[in-house]
């Protein structure tokens, strides 16, 4: 029948779109009862609930979701270090939005064009996409152009996350994808909204120069461990628990 | 639950509507499916939310339908499922498999004028015509469903679901759902 998927998905490609979005959803599912106002805790956690949707049919591409989500040990998670980055100040979390919904805009724009196992999700996921990175610019905006305190801790946080946006245009395989022209997107994007918000675009070296790899290699961050065992431990330790 | 991501427009299953005339059985299996009420907006049928893509007599006592989720992570879809198994079992199908597509993307624009009715009458501003890709501009006024004014200003980009903005009318001072364009 017509859901059957064109070509076999390729796994490493599945996996690291798969994987970004599952724990940049566990991450914002964090913010639940501690965000600053109502509206925003009902945001972030539909953002979340967006994001977990794309994983779980990513990783249902590849193998069996809940054995993919909670069974894998670190090394075999294969999302970027940008999105395993702690929740931090609301600045933090809005910075690793910026970052990433523009990334995730972008990139599923250039797959929905395309004609791959992806295509179907990304052509579908795009326009909810636009609704995140929506959300985080509005965001910036208020906090750049805000109190001399708020433009302070926005313009620290777009710094100190800066090391982890390289990362996001090495080439993956299996995804056909021109990531010079990703990354010239994602830059006048992120650039645009960060001048309008009174900011500048850090300038400070990037993981993409690193030679050890990264999180597409399945190198993490200290701030990941930690979260995975607090997502897994459950199934862990009650295997087959369901309510 | 199958879920299909890697289907194209332009490749449509043997049995897609337009090669063959649905069977009589078919349009009252298909009526059924559609006449079951969203389970988060039960104002709504699944058909008038425009969710609901084939209903197919594969074979003698075996039905397939083909459902659409608003949203990719909605939760609702399982209980969709679900509730039309439910209804299409009673009405006497024995094996009835419901599979989620997700080709072509859902949009708002597939909710039915009788819906948007629905919606506005039960408290929510329905979607703006036009949700080609991303959010419509904001000069394309909301109207109030409480009060009809046009006055209305964005409170939140994200309400109650995943589908809904929070919005606030300046005539009445009623906050209200907005169903956002998708």
């Amino acid at each position: 029948m017509n859901d059957a998927p064109v070509t076999a998905p390729p796994r490493a490609a599945a996996l690291a779109l798969g994987d970004d979005a599952l724990v940049l959803s566990h991450r914002l599912g964090e913010w639940a009862g501690h965000a600053p106002v109502l509206e925003e805790e009902v945001a972030l956690a539909n953002i979340a609930l967006d994001l977990l949707g794309q994983a779980r049919i990513l990783l249902s591409l590849v193998g069996d979701e809940d054995e993919l989500a909670y069974l894998r040990e670190e090394r075999a998670f294969r999302n970027l270090q940008l999105v395993e980055q702690p929740n931090g100040d609301f600045a933090q979390t809005i910075a690793r939005q910026l970052y990433f919904s523009t990334y995730q805009l972008f990139l599923y724009r250039q797959l929905a064009a395309g004609d791959s196992a992806f295509t179907g999700l990304a052509a579908k996921a795009v326009k909810e996409v636009a609704y995140h990175q929506d959300h985080a610019a509005h965001w910036t905006l208020r906090l750049g152009d805000g109190t001399a305190e708020s433009h302070e801790r926005m313009a620290r946080a777009c710094g100190a996350l800066w090391r982890y946006t390289g990362e996001m245009f090495e080439p993956v395989e299996g995804l056909e994808v021109d990531w010079r022209a990703l990354e010239d997107s994602w830059r006048e994007s992120v650039a645009g909204v960060l001048e309008r918000a009174t900011l500048t675009l850090p300038d400070g070296p990037r993981s993409g120069a690193w030679r050890a790899g990264a999180g597409r290699q399945g190198l993490h961050t200290e701030p990941f461990g930690p979260m995975l065992a607090e997502m897994q431990h459950l199934h862990r330790s009650h295997p087959g628990a369901s309510w | 639950m199958v879920t299909g991501t890697g289907s194209r427009p332009a490749s449509p299953a043997p049995a897609a509507p337009g090669d063959t005339h649905p069977t009589a059985l078919e349009t009252e299996l298909r009526a059924l499916a559609g006449a079951v009420p969203d389970p988060e907006l039960p104002v709504l049928t699944l058909e008038e939310l425009g969710v609901l893509r084939t209903v197919v007599m594969s074979g003698p006592g075996t039905v397939r339908v083909e459902l659409t989720p608003t949203y990719t992570g909605c939760p609702a879809i399982e209980t969709m499922s679900e509730d039309i198994e439910r209804v299409l079992r009673e009405r006497g199908i024995p094996d009835v498999s419901v599979v989620t597509v997700l080709s072509p993307a859902w949009s708002t624009d597939d909710i039915s004028a009788e819906g948007r009715r629905k919606l506005a009458e039960f408290g929510i501003a329905p979607p703006r015509p036009g949700a080609a890709d991303g959010p419509v501009p904001l000069s394309l006024s909301i109207r109030c469903p409480h009060c009809g004014s046009t006055d209305t200003e964005l409170l939140s980009r994200f309400s109650s679901t995943a589908c809904k903005a929070l919005r606030r009318c300046a005539a009445c001072r009623e906050p209200f759902d907005h169903f956002k364009e998708l």
